[in-house]
């Protein structure tokens, strides 16, 4: 496992290839192209931001002002880790060819999905940055120090996520539906339409449960960074999430590993 | 003197390889919630049943080395090469390959329909492990090996399958491995295209490189290769010298053809076998398979003896044969004649013929009795033909005709085309220069 691991540092050239194709292929053929990495996050802030800011705006947290900006911190990253692990979850079956026909490094092909998804993530921050210009809602600079932390930390909880997903995909076709339902879920367990207070005034003394999810912690420190006032003093809960994804990658990259050899079978 | 150290070792080496594919066929409708609802989820992932694809197959290749694995459909040939390819792994035993390794198993498996050829080269090329820097420095060559010099710049969903397997073709050749490995893929393309795949083994076979083929051409295999493996059901049954495999791998086939055709012939015999007393077709000569005729002389059995006496339904191109007919006679008749023709699988006549035409005057015919053409070389293409046989008076009534019912097969290691072999010889005058082979 660990020989393997150290492998995959040289499929770089593979993994960004990949990647390039990927974004390449995806829009080819539209005719907004690369507008439609824009303008996805772009027309769901707007339907969020509408429906609670207008139609049940009496219900939000007066801290979370300019609604739409706050939704954005946490939407943003979220739409990264969900559309990630979804593509995650078919990547082995869809390239069932490539497993199959030739000597290929199947780990590539999750952190491939991971990596294409972050990279609309990215496209979604600058929409984010030019909103922030806008209106005048401006991140803390020192705090911003800690916004790549976070992104690596989500990249390596999602890429251990990722693999486990993949791996079991192969044997069990029906995780896909289950993760996809899973998503909607947990997307509303986790502080990203309501901010983290109000999630805890209204559970009361069983608010701990809301920090039993890991991506309790990413998203809450997307908010303080990007969006609340004030020093960010999350690094604690950050770094504790840190080890967890660490952990939880090697445990995926062993589930992987072990399966390895049943895939070009069983794809 | 590296370089015969090099020759001396071996390229690739299989030692007790077994490969064993599980069936998971009590798991065909379970899905994750009932295996964790009955808490199976570990059992599940172990097979049911399973299914030996090898089973303890040795043999080594010695480097720069064309070696060719040939064996029926489902011998395990293609499971031996995803083996060596390092795509699966062997349930036991190990198998060893030295160097870089190309596969050309699946062409293009890893092209995007929507991006361009050009693009595809490039990410396909990484794929099978190069760099950036030497696919550009090939790039060119691989078009224009491919042919496709108009449409790189096209999508490759646009590309006809001969189009993308040429491309495909392409990259994992200058890949430049020093082990190539071949599954049945020259049947891409046009004629020219093959040529010129086959002049690409030559001159990786000349800058000594290893080549495994696996291929159903055993003219391939005989022209290319210097060691031939035999694989039957998942063992390996010859490996050596490529005309004595070759050999040994058609006879087996002969074998085992002569007893499908002995059985389909039987069924057909059976069910087309009504009892003689029909009445003839009106046209006999264009009649399908079938029977007919009064019965008062009845053809009993029909077998087809080789050299030996033996009774077989596959030949040799040019080997004697013997078409034997036992027929008895239900009253004593003096008005009979016997027939016999051959015809190809399209139903057009090779030979015909009968005792009448051959001007035997056979006077009578009385109880059981058997009757024999015999054929002191059957000079006929591979193929597979069918035979008539029948027993008539002079004016062409039939006491019994068998039509089309018997089937024989003929096999020949020449490629020649046809329905006839002469018996031949090519001579040249001088100025014509011929390599002796």
């Amino acid at each position: 496992m660990w020989r393997n691991l150290a492998q995959l540092v040289q499929y770089r050239p593979l993994i960004h290839s990949l990647v390039v194709r990927d974004l390449k292929a995806r829009y080819r053929g539209s005719v907004l192209g690369l507008f439609w990495s824009f303008f996805n996050p772009l027309l769901l802030l707007t339907i969020y931001s509408f429906v609670f800011s207008t139609i049940l705006k009496n219900t939000r947290d007066p801290d979370t002002d300019p609604f739409a900006l706050f939704l954005f911190c946490g939407l943003l990253p979220w739409t990264w880790f969900a559309t990630g692990l979804n593509e995650c979850a078919v990547s082995l079956i869809h390239s069932g060819n490539l497993i199959k026909k030739v000597l290929f490094p199947a780990e590539v092909l999750p952190i491939v999905a991971v990596i294409a998804t972050m990279v609309h993530f990215f496209f979604g921050l600058l929409i984010l940055a030019a909103f922030q210009i806008y209106t005048g809602h401006l991140p803390d600079p020192v705090d911003l120090l800690w916004f790549p932390v976070v992104v690596v930390i989500q990249f390596v909880f999602t890429v251990g996520l990722g693999l486990i997903l993949a791996a079991l995909t192969v044997h069990f076709r029906d995780i896909r539906d289950l993760v996809s339902n899973l998503l909607t879920f947990w997307f509303f367990a986790t502080p990203i339409v309501y901010s983290y207070r109000m999630g805890a005034g209204a559970l009361g003394e069983h608010s701990w449960i809301l920090k039993l999810n890991p991506f309790y912690h990413l998203a809450v420190a997307y908010q303080e960074i990007l969006f609340f006032p004030g020093p960010f003093n999350g690094g604690r809960s950050l770094l504790a999430i840190g080890a967890l994804s660490v952990l939880l990658f090697i445990a995926g990259y062993w589930l992987f590993d072990r399966l390895r050899d049943s895939f070009a079978e069983a794809v | 003197m590296s370089s015969v150290n090099v020759r001396a070792q071996a390229a690739i080496e299989l030692s007790q390889v077994s490969k064993v594919y599980r069936r998971y066929t009590g798991r065909r409708f379970a899905t994750l919630k009932s295996a964790l609802l009955s808490g199976s989820l570990i059992r599940d992932l172990r097979p049911d049943e399973i299914f030996t694809a090898l089973s303890d197959v040795s043999f080594s290749v010695r480097a720069g080395q064309t070696v060719g694995i040939i064996g029926r459909n489902g011998s395990g040939k293609s499971t031996a090469l995803k083996l060596i390819a390092g795509i699966t792994k062997p349930t036991t035993g190990t198998v060893a390959v030295q160097g870089r390794i190309s596969a050309l198993i699946e062409l293009g498996a890893g092209f995007h329909p929507e991006i361009s050829g050009r693009e595809n080269v490039f990410i396909n090329g990484i794929m099978l492990g190069l760099s950036k820097r030497e696919i550009q420095r090939r790039f060119d060559e691989i078009v224009e090996f491919a042919e496709l010099e108009e449409f790189i710049d096209a999508p490759v969903k646009t590309y006809s399958s001969g189009m993308y397997m040429r491309l495909g073709f392409s990259v994992a050749i200058h890949v430049d491995p020093d082990v190539l490995l071949v599954d049945e893929v020259l049947a891409v393309g046009d004629a020219g295209f093959t040529h010129r795949c086959l002049d690409k083994f030559a001159e990786f076979k000349r800058r000594g490189k290893t080549i495994l083929i696996v291929t159903h051409s055993l003219g391939l295999v005989e022209q290319l290769c210097d060691q031939v493996v035999l694989l039957e059901a998942g063992k390996k049954t010859a490996d050596g010298d490529p005309k004595r495999v070759v050999g040994a791998y058609l006879t087996e086939v002969g074998r085992q053809e002569g007893k499908f055709i002995a059985t389909t012939d039987a069924r057909a015999g059976q069910a087309n076998l009504p009892a003689p007393g029909t009445a003839p077709p009106a046209d006999p000569s264009k009649a399908g398979a079938g029977r007919w005729g009064s019965g008062i002389v009845e053809i009993r059995d029909v077998t087809m003896l080789d050299r030996g006496g033996q009774a077989v339904q596959v030949v040799d191109s040019g080997a004697p044969l013997t078409i034997r007919f036992s027929v008895r006679a239900q009253q004593p008749v003096q008005d009979v004649v016997f027939g016999v023709g051959i015809f190809n699988a399209e139903g057009a006549c090779v030979y015909g013929t009968n005792t009448d035409i051959d001007a035997i005057g056979t006077e009578s015919l009385s109880g059981d009795a058997e009757v024999s053409f015999v054929i002191d070389a059957l000079d006929l293409v591979a193929g597979t033909y069918k035979i008539d046989v029948a027993v008539h008076t002079h004016e062409g009534a039939a006491y019994d005709y068998h039509r089309l019912l018997h089937t024989l097969r003929v096999q020949s290691q020449t490629r020649d085309v046809g329905l006839y072999r002469p018996r031949h010889r090519w001579e040249f005058s001088t100025n014509v220069a011929v390599k002796p082979r």
